[in-house]
């Protein structure tokens, strides 16, 4: 799909509850491609271990129209069990975690951990001339940590993608009993 | 790891279903004989020697050996289409699994429902680049609505019941097993089957009775119109007889004008009056214009192809649309609409009939005998007369006289696609579901010929005909051995004009006339290929020529190959031109100068 700026896409938050079998992942990534759907995070792992389900939160961009056609796409793949647009919804938490390498010496590295302490980051390790820092956080608070350091010597970032879930007492998406069928 | 272990013979099994341990190959054949599969279309290779052995042995369901794994899938959804049975597919690894590819695309775009079982290397071989081995699940994940890969042996069973509730039940459609060969030889425990059985409905269950509420809606917007259109398509023919019984029941009830989508021919008998003919590209112009200016549309079962659409931003901009579908992510795909109703078509329709009887009395009786009036103009153009005279046959002709000649008798077509499709369509008339099978939403040449088999399997004793164009008929030509293997009684009408008809069309209207490769140059006297493969095979040259030809076709008991000489030139109209609008309709030769085809309308298939 082309990439014109469109004003009236928007941006949605989605938790996909999926039975762990091999191969699922291949089929939401196949939909998405396939489709030309928009991806621009994903992050999946196990949450239910004895009922074997994992949860996919994906972040897409589209008009309205297209968000729904994503939604109802999803819902048709045999081993989803559930689709919850988090946006939708409403009020949310999005966070992502990311692991920054950063390589320099003297006043930068002070400059940097001091940056790092600002940003609530953990040192994960330290060399005298490194250090790996985690930070977590929305990506916008990410992005921006991952630019100071940038303009602070060599950098290496590994990032999650955004988590999600819904604010508040609504369950989403139980973890079951064993015992207990999916609806 | 599995260990390829040795086949148990029959003589060790013992009925007690407790204790039942056979062959994975062995296993597959009884679950498929207890979901009352009849016939399975094949073709065998290394990867599935074992169930080919167990077929051998237990001799139990019907095998038919077709010549090429594409026509397997192509025959099995005729059978599907024509009984509404599922049809069941065997074709071995790697190149077996990939020339089905093309058929399990067709079978998901037409929604028919089909169980396709794939040999595969053994498991400890997967990855390794082994021969004949393929990434199949992951090459047929986009064509099919789902797949399996069975990497142990205990979860065959259950996943074969599972795939055949899949293919079969909401919208349905294509699905994969695919089966290593060590799960062929491991052995199974039969008694799992009632669990597997069970469980196998519990993970895929589609919505099938609509909203009340909606319905109610539904019928209040439906009576209040004043320019209604009824609207339906292939989903009513996939839910079952009964639903067509129900839309003409809602036909007569209401009185409505009805267009049905190429995919829904047959659900309102051709010739009942309220029935507009099809709408959509080549459609009529009649049922275009409704579908333009009514006020209220009523959808059952399509899903606003953009055969039927044209130019979306100018489809039926002043009406109010409901879209009963059992696909939500159907609705509001193509076309906003004003109300969308998820459910089975049938359901659906009889729980709206019910709603509407109860409000007949507001049906708008001086609105619509106006609306009719406003039809009959438009019918009154006459859209699909053509003009037969001279010696040179043409197209529409021989195809309307076949039609003539099959009336009264209840006969099945298949077609291949192209020109001869769309007049197939325009000109053959359908009183009942299920005796049109086409290949509509990939629009695959060399479809007719095997669907017109699995028709004739799934239908024995009745009239089965292909239309055929020429260059689609050469595509799965070889399956003129399968059909002289089983006697299959199939009758091939090719209409023959030495072009791609539709492609030439095409580059006439569109490519200012340069007509490149679209001629089917080297064509074979069909005559003399029909005697090569010991059937019969008529020619007609001449208008005089059609009519004995068509009789001593209907009336051979055997199957017969019919080669019709028609007009090289002709074009099929009604037109959409690609990027117009669905009322700005080509209806002759003449039309063509006054609207040439936009630069938008060029990227357009």
């Amino acid at each position: 799909m082309s990439q014109h700026l469109n004003s009236d896409e928007v941006r949605h938050t989605l938790s996909i509850l999926v039975d762990n079998e091999p191969g699922v992942l291949a089929r939401v990534i196949g939909l998405f491609s396939g489709r030309g759907y928009n991806i621009e995070s994903l992050t999946v792992a196990g949450v239910d271990e004895a009922n074997n389900l994992s949860r996919i939160s994906i972040v897409t961009r589209g008009t309205p129209m297209v968000i729904e056609q994503v939604k109802a796409q999803l819902d048709r793949i045999v081993p989803v069990h559930m689709v919850c647009d988090l946006t939708q919804q409403g009020l949310h938490i999005e966070r992502e975690l990311a692991l920054i390498k950063v390589v320099n010496k003297g006043e930068s590295r002070i400059e940097a951990l001091r940056i790092a302490d600002t940003f609530r980051a953990n040192t994960l390790d330290s060399t005298l001339e490194s250090f790996v820092f985690e930070v977590t956080g929305s990506s916008s608070k990410i992005s921006a940590f991952v630019e100071l350091m940038r303009s602070l010597g060599h950098v290496e970032v590994s990032r999650t993608g955004v988590s999600a879930i819904s604010r508040g007492l609504n369950v989403d998406m139980p973890i079951r009993t064993q015992n207990e069928t999916q609806e | 790891m599995t260990k390829t272990s040795q086949p148990k013979s029959n003589a060790s099994e013992t009925e007690n279903s407790n204790d039942l341990t056979v062959t994975g190959a062995d296993a597959v054949l009884r679950v498929l004989e207890d979901l009352n599969v009849e016939v399975i279309f094949g073709y065998p290779g290394g990867a599935v020697l074992p169930i080919y052995d167990a077929l051998f042995k237990r001799n139990s369901i019907r095998h038919i050996l077709v010549r090429h794994e594409q026509a397997a899938v192509h025959a099995a959804e005729g059978y599907a289409r024509s009984t509404g049975k599922v049809g069941v597919v065997l074709v071995t690894s790697g190149p077996g699994a990939t020339n089905a590819v093309t058929g399990l695309t067709d079978a998901l775009m037409d929604s028919i429902p089909i169980l396709c079982i794939t040999g595969q290397v053994p498991t400890h071989l997967i990855g390794n680049d082994a021969f004949q081995e393929a990434d199949t699940v992951g090459i047929t994940r986009p064509c099919t609505k789902h797949n399996y890969l069975v990497k142990q042996a205990e979860n065959l069973v259950p996943v074969l019941y599972e795939a055949f509730h899949v293919a079969s039940s909401g919208r349905p459609g294509p699905v994969v097993v695919d089966l290593p060969k060590d799960i062929q030889f491991a052995p199974i425990d039969m008694g799992q089957v009632e669990p597997a059985k069970s469980k196998a409905v519990v993970r895929y269950r589609p919505v099938m009775i609509p909203d009340a509420d909606a319905i109610s809606q539904a019928a209040d917007m439906i009576v209040s119109a004043s320019r209604p259109i009824i609207y339906g398509g292939g989903g009513i023919i996939n839910s079952g007889d009964e639903a067509s019984e129900h839309l003409r029941e809602l036909v007569a009830l209401t009185g409505f004008p009805t267009t049905l989508t190429l995919m829904g021919l047959g659900v309102l008998p051709s010739e009942d009056k309220h029935f507009l003919g099809m709408l959509g590209m080549h459609g009529t112009y009649e049922a275009n214009m409704s579908m333009y200016h009514c006020d209220v549309m009523l959808n059952v079962g399509a899903r606003f192809d953009d055969r039927v659409t044209g130019l979306t931003s100018g489809f039926s901009p002043n009406s109010q649309k409901i879209h009963i579908d059992i696909d939500k992510s159907s609705i509001n795909k193509n076309i906003r609409v004003d109300l969308g109703i998820v459910g089975d078509a049938g359901i659906a329709l009889k729980m709206l009939v019910d709603e509407v009887k109860k409000r007949k009395a507001a049906i708008k009786k001086d609105a619509l005998s106006e609306w009719w009036k406003k039809i009959e103009e438009w019918r009154a153009v006459r859209c699909l007369d053509y003009n037969q005279k001279g010696d040179i046959i043409k197209p529409q002709y021989a195809i309307h006289r076949l039609w003539q000649k099959c009336k009264g008798d209840d006969v099945y077509v298949t077609t291949e696609v192209g020109q001869h499709q769309m007049w197939a369509a325009q000109y053959f008339g359908f009183n009942a579901p299920k005796r049109w099978m086409t290949s509509g939403g990939l629009g695959t040449m060399g479809y007719g010929l095997p669907a017109a088999m699995g028709v004739q399997i799934g239908n024995p004793g009745k009239t089965v005909i292909d239309i055929a164009g020429e260059a689609s008929f050469m595509m799965n030509m070889q399956e003129l051995s399968t059909i002289a293997q089983y006697q299959l009684p199939v009758k091939i009408y090719i209409i023959n004009n030495e072009w791609m008809g539709m492609v030439r069309q095409w580059q006439e209207l569109i490519h200012g006339g340069r007509y490149s490769e679209s001629y089917s140059a080297s064509l074979p006297d069909f005559q003399k290929l029909a005697d090569c493969f010991g059937m019969k095979g008529l020619v007609a040259k001449v208008t005089d020529d059609l009519d004995p030809v068509i009789d001593e076709m209907l009336g051979t008991d055997g199957p017969v190959l019919v080669d019709v000489r028609v007009a090289k030139e002709e074009n099929c109209f009604p037109m959409i031109p690609s990027g117009a609008t669905h009322n700005q309709m080509l209806l002759g030769p003449n039309d063509k100068a006054a609207k040439p085809v936009s630069e938008e309308g060029m990227v357009l298939v």
